[in-house]
């Protein structure tokens, strides 16, 4: 998986909850791509129909309080996020997006440093986010290589998998 | 020199001794799923299926029905069905289809004991550290990893002291300390740490108050609440199980354990506690909200929907009627408290009181059913979160009380205070 993403931003604020990402009332739905279309509907309802593939959420903190619905960073992806910039990220929101392989970067005071729009490189390897459009470089928190192993792995489940077969093979 | 959760996290893993901030493999002892099975862990398990041989260990899984039952909508039943055929697939030995209840409540019931290592499909299974175990909410992902291997890795959390001091007054509960502790930590204060209560005030505190608080820990961001052994708990042992109060692993912290901050709360200063739309973290005085108008009230939900709860209720709203313009919706969190509840007539209070009782289910905490809001409509609640949409139109407000509180308010059609009906 390459870990170089270039998109644009989209802003949001702090102690962003997965109600808001994605109501209960969606939970149900078992079509993915119809489940997604209601993506952050609740505060941006445009959201959803307006995002491209590779763009990136810049948050402030707290970024996925609230349930532990798995269906929340899964939305996000499934309409195109590749990353989320944020001062912090509620801890089940945490595990779960790098468990889908999306790519979390940790950097205090994130919202003060883009606007909307921008357009952002991201080195998730690195932890790097340039921002082209104002031309300038910030060093988020790196992944623990443990964490890294998962996201190359290209997943929890491919990398549990891989465990296992290796595990059997003793 | 352990905190409690350092002690079981070790106690689960290869280790003597673990310290905060480690990252660990542990065994889990119990995995709680709920209908996210025949969401998304069905779907994630397919993908991991041909690696195992079936699942880690079909008894200590286990599956509760609880979030949309009965269903309101094909979707669920749908849901529903696909967690049945699973079930019977992996032969579950603990498969509660519909009637249980809340998955929280039937765990605390039946499954949990102290010093076990317990993950749940659902981020309040953190409710469990009110009975000395360590249990944390998992996504679909980390389930399934748990499903298939019994184990997973942890950080081992940072732990915060937090020192409940002084007598607790009439009228305030569980639920108005951990709105207040919210308020003073913020939705962020306690991310990723355990919060650990410690102090004379617990000892006062009920079973049912100690559920409420470490069930709304999360809401503070930790990854656990959770309470030390006392009288108390080896009493709640003694009425629900047969086993012996020997057998119990009940474990306290080391006199010197390390904690990363401490907070003391006076709670005999306490009044009960209103958090305002649209966060737990909003909460004030009631008699700061007082005279609110309100549409709906809501008894129910992991959080309060216990004895505590229905019997306070039910004394305040004992032959009283609630005001013409509110509707009250009470939800007992599991078939056991719905039937104590018939045993002691407070159904029939409830009832003569103007309350639409539901079959036990997370409902209109989540928004799901029985009990969803229109727009500009406002509610009190006795559950967790006041989200904005959580229970409803995007334009709703959640006021979240004590349940004396949504008692006294649905009886005047405004937040109040209930302290005047006691």
């Amino acid at each position: 998986m390459s870990s170089v993403i270039s998109g644009k931003v989209w802003k949001f604020g702090d102690n962003i909850d997965t109600d808001l990402i994605i109501p209960g009332r969606y939970l149900t739905i078992r079509d993915p791509i119809q489940m997604a279309s209601h993506t952050f509907e609740p505060i941006r309802p445009e959201f959803a129909k307006e995002v491209a593939k590779g763009d990136v959420i810049v948050s402030g903190s707290n970024f996925g309080s609230g349930s532990s619905r798995e269906e929340a960073p899964f939305v996000l992806k499934t309409i195109g996020i590749a990353a989320i910039v944020a001062p912090s990220f509620a801890r089940i929101f945490y595990r779960n997006a790098i468990n889908l392989g999306i790519s979390l970067l940790e950097l205090k005071s994130a919202p003060e440093y883009f606007d909307e729009g921008d357009i952002v490189e991201i080195n998730s390897e690195e932890g790097t986010i340039i921002n082209l459009t104002q031309n300038t470089t910030y060093q988020g928190t790196k992944l623990p290589p443990f964490l890294m192993d998962i996201i190359n792995a290209g997943g929890a489940i491919t990398a549990v998998k891989e465990r296992i077969k290796r595990e059997k093979g003793h | 020199m352990s905190t409690i959760v350092e002690k079981i996290l070790a106690a689960h893993s290869d280790r003597e001794k673990v310290e905060a901030g480690e990252i660990i493999e542990a065994n889990v002892d119990l995995v709680m799923l709920t209908e996210q099975l025949g969401r998304r862990i069905y779907r994630d398990w397919d993908e991991l299926e041909d690696a195992v041989d079936g699942v880690w260990d079909k008894s200590k899984i286990v599956c509760v029905l609880d979030h949309w039952v009965p269903a309101p909508h094909i979707d669920a039943a749908e849901i529903h069905k696909i967690c049945r055929e699973f079930a019977k697939k992996y032969e579950f030995t603990h498969f509660l289809d519909m009637f249980a209840g809340i998955c929280h409540q039937v765990m605390v019931e039946k499954f949990v004991k102290p010093g076990m290592l317990v993950v749940g499909s659902d981020s309040h299974t953190v409710t469990y550290g009110a009975l000395n175990a360590f249990s944390t909410g998992f996504g679909a992902t980390d389930i399934v990893i748990c499903m298939a291997t019994g184990r997973n890795w942890f950080k081992v959390p940072e732990s915060m002291k937090i020192i409940l001091e002084g007598a607790i007054p009439p009228l305030v509960y569980g639920k108005d300390i951990i709105l207040k502790l919210i308020a003073k930590l913020t939705v962020e204060g306690a991310d990723y740490k355990s919060m650990e209560f410690a102090g004379p005030a617990i000892e006062d505190l009920s079973i049912d108050s100690r559920l409420t608080i470490c069930n709304m820990s999360v809401e503070a961001g930790a990854k656990c609440g959770v309470f030390p052994p006392d009288k108390k708990l080896r009493d709640y042992f003694r009425t629900i199980s047969d086993d012996s109060l020997e057998s119990l692993n009940l474990i306290s912290p080391d006199p010197d354990a390390q904690y990363s901050e401490e907070l003391e709360l006076d709670v005999s200063e306490l009044n009960p506690q209103v958090a305002k739309p649209h966060s737990p973290q909003n909460s004030v005085d009631v008699t700061e909200v007082e005279g609110t108008t309100i549409h709906q009230g809501f008894i129910g939900s992991c959080t309060n929907g216990r004895m505590e709860d229905f019997r306070i209720a039910a004394c305040i709203l004992k032959e009283k009627h609630t005001h013409p313009d509110v509707r009250l919706i009470i939800t007992p969190a599991s078939r056991e408290i719905y039937l104590q509840c018939l045993n002691e007539g407070l159904m029939k209070t409830f009832i003569e009181a103007g309350a639409m009782v539901t079959n036990p289910t997370c409902g209109a905490c989540i928004g799901g059913h029985l009990g969803i809001l229109a727009s500009k409509e406002v509610c009190i609640s006795t559950s967790n979160r006041n989200f904005q949409s959580r229970m409803g139109h995007a334009d709703s407000q959640i006021y979240l009380a004590n349940a004396a509180t949504v008692a006294a308010s649905v009886l005047e059609g405004v937040i109040t205070d209930p302290r005047k009906y006691v």
